[in-house]
């Protein structure tokens, strides 16, 4: 079974990744870009019975390693 | 002063490390491979070097925190025993929940390399080697090691005296400019509730000989030494 899981910095975390990136795509004439966050997706593909029995162990694979709670929120999708 | 260096894939301070630990010990650490399951018997100190650990995959000391050697050294920490981690070992330390905080993309996103300067700012095994407020000179060399944590956090960490070392300039103030990745509060080190495990971003055991610009390194080992043989 596939899941898709994204993870994105907390509002109010620094991005200094993601400012760069702004500030480049201003330099490459994108002048309209306020501001840009840089997150993460992993795709799992993984043995399981069923989409809730997936999206539990995606869950807990996040809590457990993807994403750093302190400064981390996390999404799954199956 | 028995000490042992845990050595991940992709450690590269682990021998600079057991050089500096051998100088201030007078034997040679144990040098433990991640995939250990426990560490040598009477092992004083546990060593948590700098380095780039599973390649700084997915966060810095991610992977390293969950290595097999972890469960040892998270018991070892909780039974009082003594450990330090320099650069990406405190990034480590955080990961695997023995710190408190994070270490995130220095502030002007550049890796710095040079000399900064640290003030000794709360008692500890690791600090009493020097004297209070001492302002030393260590190297740093780091992508990511800039300290956040939210605001209980920090001042829980002030009233604790648990900032083991803050950067300042030469003078010994703290100021923006001194401060080289953003850290909150200027943190450069912090100690644990019970203060027997440091994490510190600067590398002491790359300033402990004068060929390498700085010996102010040495005293922070020399300090452990003495701290733990009067334990």
């Amino acid at each position: 079974m596939r899941v898709r899981v994204e993870v994105m910095l907390k509002a109010g975390v620094q991005d200094p990744q993601g400012e760069a990136v702004a500030s480049a795509l201003r330099g490459l004439g994108f002048d309209g870009v306020g501001s840009v966050r840089q997150g993460k997706l992993f795709e799992i593909d993984m043995d399981a019975a069923d989409r809730e029995t997936a999206e539990a162990a995606a869950r807990a694979m996040c809590e457990k390693l993807l994403a750093n709670d302190v400064i981390e929120t996390f999404a799954v999708k199956v | 002063m028995r000490a042992a260096v845990v050595v991940f894939p992709g450690s590269n301070c682990d021998r600079d490390m057991a050089v500096a630990l051998r100088a201030a010990t007078g034997q040679a650490p144990d040098m433990v491979w991640h995939r250990d399951t426990s560490l040598p018997a009477g092992v004083d100190l546990v060593a948590l070097p700098g380095g780039f650990s599973f390649g700084d995959y997915l966060r810095c000391g991610a992977i390293a925190a969950r290595s097999p050697i972890m469960a040892a050294v998270a018991a070892h920490a909780g039974r009082g025993g003594a450990v330090l981690g320099v650069c990406n070992g405190w990034q480590l330390l955080t990961e695997a929940g023995l710190l408190p905080g994070v270490l995130l993309r220095n502030r002007d996103t550049r890796f710095l390399c040079k000399l900064a300067s640290l003030k000794v700012a709360a008692p500890s095994a690791f600090t009493d080697g020097y004297a209070p407020e001492q302002v030393l000179r260590i190297p740093i060399a780091h992508h990511d090691g800039n300290f956040k944590a939210d605001a209980a956090t920090l001042d829980a960490l002030e009233a604790e005296r648990r900032v083991a070392f803050r950067y300042v300039d030469a003078a010994g103030e703290v100021t923006d400019e001194a401060n080289p990745n953003g850290s909150d509060r200027a943190i450069a080190g912090v100690l644990s509730e019970n203060r027997r495990v440091l994490g510190m971003m600067p590398h002491p055991e790359r300033a402990i000989s004068p060929t390498l610009g700085s010996t102010d390194g040495a005293a922070l080992f020399r300090g452990l030494v003495e701290s733990l043989a009067r334990a």
